[in-house]
C-alpha cells in the first residue's frame, strides 16, 4: 500500500462523501421538519447536475450563470413537490407520504428521461482538469471545488439554523410543530422552506460532483440511497451525523473500491452500514432512544 | 415471615445520570394486596417496570416464587405467571373486545405454528377454549355485552375494565396494576377497588398496585410501600404506614432535599 | 371480515383465475395473468409482514431473486431434477431470511427499512457481478422449463394453473394464519409491543416469523418465476421491484390479502397499459401512483369498503323513502 494511492483514494473519497453528506443533509431537512424519508431527494442531486449540462449545452450560457440556474431550477422543483404532492396530504399516515415521495422521484425521473434523454453526460469541471499534484496524489481542481463549496454551505447552513429567526423557527417546528404553531410559526410555510432548502441542498451536491462523476436522468436512485444510508450511519434526525455519515461512506466506498474490487464497492458500503447498524442501531452519533413506558 | 409470592433486593436503576430506583428491597406476600406508592417522580411506575422486565436494572435482582427471574425477558415473566397492566391504557384499540381479552389467553392456551396455518381440529378447539375463557373473565368485570365491539369506541372506564380482563384471562399469580385508577371518577374507582378485591378472594392470586388514589389504596390493601426519590422510606399496614412522619413529610414537601 | 366469507372470496377467486384464461384474446394475456399471479404471492407475504405486523421490507426483491437464481443453477448448471432444484432454491432463501431476519428485526422503523434494504442490494449486487454463477447483468439462460411430478410443464396454460393453485394455496394458508391466534398476535405486536409481551407474546420470535414466512412466499414465487420464463436477470430483483412490491401491498390497503393482489395485478398489468403511451409511461406510473395515494388513503380495499357503504346507506335510505311513500 503505498501513501500516495491512499491518499488518491481518501480524496477520491472525501469529494464523493461530500456530495452523499449533502444529499444526507437534505434528507434530514426534510425529515425533521416532517418526519418523512423524501425518496424523492437523490432527484434533486440529480436534476442539478443535469440542468447544468441543459444549460451550458443546450441554452449556451456560460458555466457560472449555468449551476446558478440549476440550483434556483431544483429548488423551485422542490417547492412544486411540497406544494402539489406533499401540502395536499399532510395528515396521511407516514407510509403513505413515503410511497407519495417514491412516486415523486418516479415522476421526475421520467420527465428527465423525456427531456434529456438516457445518456449520460459530462459538465465541463469549474477549473479545467489538470490535476494538481499532492504528495505524489493526483487532485483533480474539481475535488478543490467539492470541498470547498461543501464547507462553505454547511458553515452557510449552520449560521442559518442558529442565526436567523428562520432558522430556528425551522428548528422549532422540527421539535414540536403544535408548540411551534402556538407561538405563530407558521409550520405550513417552514415545511415548504424545509423542501427549499433540501433541494438547493441537493442540487449544489449534484452540480460539483457532476464534473467528476458524470449524470445521467438515472443517477438520483443510487445517491438517494447513500444519501439515506449516510444519514442512518450518522443517526437519523442529526444534521451533523448526516454530514459526516456521508463523507465516513465516501470515504469507506472509495478505499473498498481501491483495495478490495471496484464492482462491489456499493456492496461494501452497504456491508459496512448494516455492521454498524447492528452494533449501534442508533447510529454513530445518534442519540439513545429513552422512552416512557 | 409469609411466603414471598415476589421480592425484589437492592434492584437500582438509572436512567442516563438520573438515579430513577436507588437499591430497593421490596417484598409482595402471597395472596396479598399490596401497595406501592409514593410522590410524582418516586419511581412507583419504574419498579412495576423492573419487576415485569420491561425495564433492565442496573443492579440488584428480583425473585418470584422463590427463583430468580431477574434475567428472564417481559413475555417470559408473563408466560410464568405474572401480569401487568398499563399506567397510559395499552389496550388493542383496532381489535375487538373479546380479541382483546383473547390475547390474554394467548400465552396460556397454545398451538404449535403448523396447526393454526393448517386450521387443524386441535386448533379449532383451541380457539373454541380462548373464545370461551376470554368471555368468562369479561363476564367477571362485567362487560361482556360489549364482547364485539372495537375497544377504541369504548367510553375511558370501560377501557380499564376491558385491561383488567385481559390480565385475567391469563390467570396470573401475581397481577401488578399500574395506577388502574387514573382517570376514573369516584364512583369508577370504588367499583374498581371492590373488583380488585373480588378478583383476588375469587382467584387467590396476588396483587401489587401502584396508586396515586389514597382513599383506593387505605381501603384494599394489605401492606404498603412508599417509595421517594428511587428510595424506600417506609414500609408496613396502612395504619402503620398513614401515621410515619417520613411518608407524612414526603407528600407534604417537609423535606425539600 | 369473518373465516367464512374469506374462504367464500378465496373461491370466487379461485374460480375467477380458473376462467379467466378462456376470456382472453391471445397467450400474452396470460403471460400478464402468470405474472400477476407471481407478484400477489410476493404481496401476500409482504401484507402480513407489513400490514398486519407491522414491520417494514425494502429488500423482499432479494429473496425473489436469490430463489430464482439458485433454482436456476441447481437446475441448470448442476443438472438437479427441477423439482428438486426449486425445493432447495426455496430452503436456502428461507435459510437466509432467517439470517437477515434475526439482527434486523431488533430495529425499528427506518433503521429496519434501512436494513433490509442494505440486503437486498447487496444481494442485487451479487446477482449482477458473481457473473460465473449468475450470468451477470445479461442475464441467466437455458432455465429447465418448470416439471411436476417429473412431467414437464410445456403449455402456458397448464404452468398458468399450477401457478394460480399455489397463490391460492399461499391465500389459506394466509387466512388460516390471520384468523388464528396468531394472527391475533401479530395485530396485537403492531399496535403495542408493550402489551403484547406482557401477554407473553415473545415479541422477536414472532416478527422473525412472519418475515421468514413472508421470505418463504417470495421463494416460493421466485422458483416458478425461474421455470416459467426460462430465463432470468438481475435487473428484475432490484430495489425498484422491493419498491414495486411495497407500493402493491400499500395500494392495497396494507391488512387486505385480497387488496395486497388487487394491488399486485393493478402494479402488473398498469405498465401494459401505459405502454401505448411510449416515453411518457414512467411519468404516468409516477403521477397514477402518487394521486392513488392522494385518493385512497387506505389503499383500493378502503377505497372500495367505503364505496360499498356509501352503496348501501343509498339503498338503505331509498328503502326507507320508498316505504314512506308506499
Amino acid at each position: 500500500m503505498d501513501p500516495s494511492s491512499l491518499l488518491q483514494y481518501l480524496i477520491t473519497g472525501l469529494t464523493l462523501g461530500s456530495t452523499y453528506g449533502l444529499t444526507a443533509l437534505g434528507f434530514t431537512i426534510i425529515f425533521n421538519t416532517t418526519g418523512v424519508i423524501n425518496f424523492a431527494q437523490g432527484e434533486f442531486v440529480m436534476l442539478g447536475g443535469m440542468m447544468s449540462v441543459y444549460f451550458t449545452r443546450v441554452l449556451g450560457l456560460g458555466e457560472p450563470v449555468a449551476v446558478v440556474l440549476a440550483v434556483v431550477g431544483a429548488t423551485l422543483a422542490g417547492a412544486l413537490v411540497e406544494r402539489l404532492a406533499i401540502r395536499p396530504v399532510r395528515d396521511c399516515p407516514t407510509i403513505n407520504l413515503i410511497i407519495i415521495t417514491i412516486g415523486v422521484s418516479i415522476l421526475i425521473r421520467g420527465l428527465a428521461m423525456l427531456a434529456w434523454g438516457k445518456d449520460t453526460h459530462v459538465l465541463e469541471p469549474f477549473s479545467g482538469d489538470r490535476p494538481i499534484m499532492v504528495l505524489g496524489a493526483a487532485v483533480m481542481p474539481q475535488a478543490l471545488w467539492v470541498l470547498a463549496v461543501s464547507l462553505l454551505l454547511l458553515a452557510g447552513l449552520k449560521g442559518f439554523f442558529s442565526g436567523t429567526i428562520h432558522g430556528k423557527a425551522m428548528l422549532a417546528c422540527s421539535h414540536d410543530p403544535k408548540a411551534a404553531s402556538l407561538v405563530g410559526i407558521g409550520v405550513q410555510r417552514m415545511v415548504l422552506l424545509s423542501f427549499m432548502i433540501s433541494a438547493l441542498v441537493g442540487a449544489v451536491g449534484g452540480v460539483i460532483l457532476a464534473p467528476i462523476t458524470m449524470t445521467s436522468y438515472d443517477v438520483g436512485i443510487m445517491l438517494g440511497l447513500k444519501g439515506f444510508a449516510a444519514c442512518i450511519l450518522g443517526g437519523l434526525g442529526n444534521p451533523f451525523g448526516a454530514a459526516a455519515g456521508g463523507v465516513i461512506l465516501g470515504v469507506l466506498e472509495s478505499l473498498g473500491a481501491g483495495f478490495i474490487s471496484s464492482a462491489y464497492k456499493d456492496a461494501l458500503a452497504f456491508v459496512i452500514l448494516l455492521a454498524l447498524l447492528f452494533v449501534k442501531p442508533s447510529g454513530l452519533f445518534g442519540l439513545k432512544d429513552t422512552k416512557r413506558v | 415471615m409469609g411466603s414471598a409470592v415476589l421480592a425484589t433486593s437492592g434492584v437500582s436503576v438509572r436512567f442516563g445520570g438520573v438515579h430513577a430506583l436507588a437499591d430497593v428491597d421490596f417484598e409482595a406476600e402471597q395472596g396479598a394486596i399490596t401497595a406501592i406508592i409514593g410522590p410524582n417522580g418516586a419511581g412507583k411506575t419504574t419498579l412495576l417496570n423492573v419487576i415485569s422486565g420491561m425495564v433492565t436494572p442496573s443492579g440488584g435482582s428480583i425473585r418470584f416464587d422463590g427463583r430468580d427471574i431477574t434475567a428472564a425477558p417481559a413475555h417470559e415473566r408473563a408466560r410464568g405467571g405474572m401480569v401487568r397492566t398499563f399506567q397510559n391504557l395499552e389496550i388493542f384499540s383496532n381489535m375487538t373486545v373479546l380479541e382483546n381479552v383473547a390475547m390474554g389467553c394467548h400465552g396460556r392456551l397454545s398451538v404449535p405454528a403448523w396447526h393454526s396455518m393448517l386450521r387443524t381440529p386441535r386448533s379449532r378447539r383451541i380457539e373454541a377454549d380462548i373464545r370461551r375463557e376470554a368471555m368468562e373473565a369479561l363476564e367477571f368485570v362485567g362487560m361482556a355485552e360489549y364482547a364485539l365491539a372495537t375497544a377504541k369506541d369504548l367510553a375511558f372506564g370501560r377501557q380499564r375494565a376491558l385491561e383488567l380482563a385481559r390480565a385475567l384471562a391469563a390467570r396470573p399469580r401475581l397481577l401488578l396494576l399500574d395506577e388502574p385508577a387514573a382517570g376514573l371518577n369516584i364512583a369508577e374507582t370504588q367499583a374498581l377497588a371492590a373488583m380488585i378485591v373480588r378478583i383476588r378472594d375469587t382467584y387467590g392470586l396476588s396483587v401489587i398496585l401502584v396508586e396515586h388514589d389514597m382513599e383506593l389504596v387505605m381501603g384494599i390493601s394489605d401492606a404498603i410501600m412508599v417509595l421517594c426519590f428511587g428510595q424506600t422510606i417506609s414500609r408496613g399496614t396502612p395504619a402503620q404506614v398513614q401515621k410515619d412522619p417520613k411518608v407524612v413529610a414526603a407528600y407534604l414537601g417537609g423535606d425539600e432535599e | 371480515m369473518s373465516y367464512r366469507k374469506d374462504m367464500i372470496w378465496l373461491g370466487c377467486f379461485f374460480a375467477l383465475l380458473m376462467l379467466a384464461p378462456a376470456a382472453l384474446p391471445n397467450n400474452y394475456f396470460l403471460t400478464i395473468l402468470i405474472l400477476g399471479c407471481l407478484h400477489s404471492l410476493n404481496a401476500v407475504g409482504l401484507c402480513l409482514l407489513v400490514g398486519h405486523a407491522g414491520q417494514i421490507s425494502l429488500g423482499h426483491a432479494g429473496f425473489y431473486g436469490l430463489a430464482a437464481y439458485s433454482s436456476a443453477w441447481l437446475s441448470a448448471t448442476a443438472g438437479w431434477p427441477v423439482e428438486a432444484s426449486m425445493l432447495a432454491g426455496v430452503a436456502l432463501t428461507v435459510a437466509v431470511s432467517f439470517l437477515i431476519g434475526m439482527p434486523s428485526l431488533k430495529l425499528k422503523g427506518h433503521y429496519l427499512a434501512m436494513a433490509t434494504l442494505g440486503f437486498g442490494i447487496i444481494l442485487s449486487i451479487l446477482f449482477t457481478e458473481t457473473v460465473d454463477i449468475t450470468g451477470g447483468p445479461s442475464g441467466f439462460v437455458g432455465i429447465p422449463r418448470l416439471s411436476f411430478f417429473g412431467h414437464e410443464v410445456k403449455k402456458d396454460l397448464g404452468l398458468y394453473r399450477i401457478v394460480a393453485g399455489v397463490l391460492c394455496l399461499a391465500v389459506w394458508l394466509a387466512f388460516n394464519l390471520l384468523h388464528s391466534r396468531i394472527g391475533r398476535a401479530l395485530r396485537a405486536l403492531h399496535t403495542s409491543e408493550k402489551a403484547a409481551q406482557a401477554m407473553g407474546v415473545d415479541i422477536a420470535r414472532y416478527k422473525l416469523f412472519v418475515f421468514v414466512l413472508s421470505a418463504a412466499f417470495s421463494a416460493v414465487a421466485g422458483v416458478l418465476y425461474a421455470h416459467y420464463l426460462t430465463f432470468i436477470a438481475p435487473s428484475s430483483f432490484g430495489f425498484m421491484f422491493s419498491v414495486e412490491l411495497i407500493v402493491m401491498v400499500v395500494l392495497g390497503g396494507m391488512v387486505s390479502v385480497p387488496g395486497a393482489i388487487v394491488g399486485a395485478f393493478f402494479v402488473t398489468v398498469l405498465p401494459e397499459f401505459l405502454r401505448a403511451f411510449e416515453n411518457v409511461e414512467v411519468v404516468l406510473f409516477g403521477a397514477i401512483l402518487i394521486l392513488c395515494m392522494m385518493f385512497l388513503p387506505d389503499g383500493m380495499a378502503g377505497g372500495w369498503n367505503r364505496l360499498w357503504a356509501r352503496v348501501r346507506r343509498a339503498w338503505a335510505a331509498r328503502r326507507a323513502t320508498g316505504a314512506a311513500h308506499g
